[in-house]
């Protein structure tokens, strides 16, 4: 227990001092981590908590993002009310995709959320004079105090911080265990006068809202938005992220998140094969470690322990 | 207490459960038997909601609960265990009745406090009651099997039921085990005054703690009475039990 807090500690503070010290790029990169992070971590709560086959995640993320990128570029309103409009669009897409999906289970679920969700990426890819098509939007401005990379790092790592703390609670409240039963005995959970579809809307609603925070925070990043975010190879890209890390652990998705946007970011732009290379990450992960990095870690971390002991 | 009125249920074709009857009143504890595939768990199954019947009326409370969801069905008063075991393996035992005490006080959608300190005493006292006390931190896939069967009956209980359905208790049970869970079976009716159903193959427990038997076959009631009515009925003899009046 006291070891984790002091590992939170040091990463915390490693963080908070990273700006100050690494050239602008890796700031940027550490951001575009953060942010990814947290996407995965949200996907996670629906896929590896409660088992919902959420295969669309991306469509959360593009939505937060186009929310609060249209409030910017669209209207008059103040930036704070962006921030929250992009959220809440993915929570209100996520509550009507998933009474629609909620009536189909399992794979069913995660194929129809993929077509519902594609059905929303034709429109934001052809509607040109609203969304720009498949252009996207550049250029978008934020306040100034996050509008250079320092700024933006902050908001990021604050928001994120949050974010996380607020997912780390709700894992570990009675709600949190309730969706646990669900995933594990969806049949003994209902037999304890537990309604299990309010729960599992509710993940959904709260992964929804997460994913669309991330999608907010790209904007402030990256001060655009475009199709490919929410695109369905992006979906499948943020899953593997959290098999890669860990389905089941709290921290493994963003461990996962870190390796592969780092991954994406070199690999990425020296060769054009990042969906093989993402591939064959896939088929290391199922083959030698179907319980992803973070039980690698966490066994090599006990082992020693043990060891020390002994 | 409950009352159930010309069921059926029907399976492609297949009548699993074909004009079943049943009365419960307070207080008792009554035993469904029948051969292998009468269809005693898919009756438990339509009581309790896990399936829908194709005809038919039960009745709990004087209320129609026919064809509810299971979580209403529980809510009313009805808890249940499996034939085969059913518990939350991953967590631990005394995660397992914490979770069903969540359900019982409404506490499934509290978001920001911490699960663990919820409950303690209640979930205690219901473990000590069943005799799993000691074992409350194992991990609940690493317990015997008959005590995962007792944590069932553990699990069951936490929701406060009026009624309480187990389906073959002692299935798989080793002699000593076995007498365990009767001994607590007849002390949950005496002591707390639980309403029992359950189904059983083992005649002797049967004979030995059943207020009133109901004979299934083929899904169909032959007859439900005292012990000594079954026991030396003609058809019950005929079609089951064979000679043991
Ligand atoms: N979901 C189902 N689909 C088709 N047939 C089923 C289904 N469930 C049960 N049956 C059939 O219905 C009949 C009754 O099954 P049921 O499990 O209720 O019997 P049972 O009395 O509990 O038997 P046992 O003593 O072996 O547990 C069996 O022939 C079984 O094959
Ligand atoms: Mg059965």
């Amino acid at each position: 227990m006291v070891k984790k807090s002091i590992i939170l500690i040091t990463i915390f503070t490693v963080l908070i001092v990273l700006p100050l010290i690494v050239p602008r790029f890796y700031v940027y990169l550490t951001s575009i981590i953060l942010l990814t992070g947290l996407l995965a971590t949200s996907l996670n709560i629906a896929i590896g908590y409660c088992g919902i086959y959420q295969f669309h995640h991306a469509i959360f993320y593009g939505l937060g993002g186009y929310g609060t990128a249209l409030v910017i570029t669209k209207t008059n309103l103040p930036y704070y009310i962006a921030f929250i409009v992009g959220p809440i669009v993915a929570v209100l897409f996520s509550l009507i995709i998933g009474l629609i999906c909620m009536r189909l289970t399992k794979l069913y679920f995660g194929m129809l959320q993929i077509s519902l969700g594609s059905l929303i990426w034709a429109v934001v890819y052809r509607w040109y004079s609203f969304t720009g098509g498949d252009d996207g939007i550049h250029g978008i401005p934020v306040p100034d105090f996050i509008a250079d990379a320092k700024g933006n790092y902050y908001f990021t790592l604050f928001v994120v911080s949050i974010s996380i703390f607020i997912l780390y609670r709700i894992i570990n409240s009675p709600f949190g265990k309730t969706i646990q039963g669900i995933r594990d005995n969806p049949i003994r959970t209902v037999s304890l006068g537990i309604n299990i579809n309010v729960h599992k809307l509710i993940v959904l609603l709260i992964a929804g809202f997460f994913g669309g925070v991330a999608g907010m925070l790209f904007v402030v990043v990256d001060n655009a938005v475009f199709p490919d975010m929410m695109f369905w190879t992006y979906s499948l890209e943020i899953l593997i992220m959290v098999l890669l890390g860990g389905m089941y652990t709290f921290w493994g998705p963003f461990i996962g998140a870190i390796i592969i946007v780092t991954l994406r970011t070199y690999l990425g732009s020296i060769t054009q094969y990042w969906p093989m290379i993402l591939g064959l990450i896939l088929i290391f992960v199922i083959f030698f470690l179907p319980q992803g990095i973070y039980a690698l870690i966490e066994n090599f971390v006990k082992g020693k322990a043990h060891n020390a002991d002994s | 207490m409950l009352t159930v009125k010309d069921l059926y249920r029907d399976f492609k074709g297949f009548m699993a459960v074909n004009g079943a009857n049943l009365e419960v009143t307070k207080g008792e504890i009554v035993a469904v038997i029948g051969p292998n595939g009468a269809g005693k768990t898919t009756l438990f199954n339509l009581i309790t909601g896990h399936l829908k019947p194709t005809a038919g009326i039960v009745q709990f409370k004087g209320e129609d609960i026919t064809g509810l969801a299971p979580y209403k069905i529980c809510r009313k008063g009805i808890s249940r265990s499996f034939q085969i075991v059913n518990i939350f393996s991953k967590l631990t035992v005394f995660e397992n009745v914490q979770l069903a005490l969540f359900s019982k006080y409404s506490k499934t959608f509290r978001m920001f406090s911490k699960a663990s300190k919820y409950f303690i005493d209640e979930t205690n006292s219901i473990l000590e009651k069943l005799g799993l006390l000691e074992k409350k931190d194992l991990n609940s896939e690493l317990l015997s099997h008959g005590d995962q069967k007792v944590l069932e009956i553990a699990i069951a209980l936490a929701s406060s039921p009026d009624l309480l359905i187990l389906d073959e208790p002692t299935a798989g049970m080793a002699p000593r085990e076995t007498e365990r869970c009767i001994e607590l079976i007849k002390k949950l009716s005496k002591e707390y005054g639980l309403t029992i159903l359950f189904c059983e193959h083992d005649m002797k427990i049967v004979f030995n703690i059943a207020d009133r038997i109901m004979v299934m076959v083929r899904g169909t009631t032959i007859i439900q009475g005292r012990p000594e009515e079954v026991r030396c009925n003609e058809l019950v003899q005929k079609a089951y039990l064979g000679d043991i009046c």
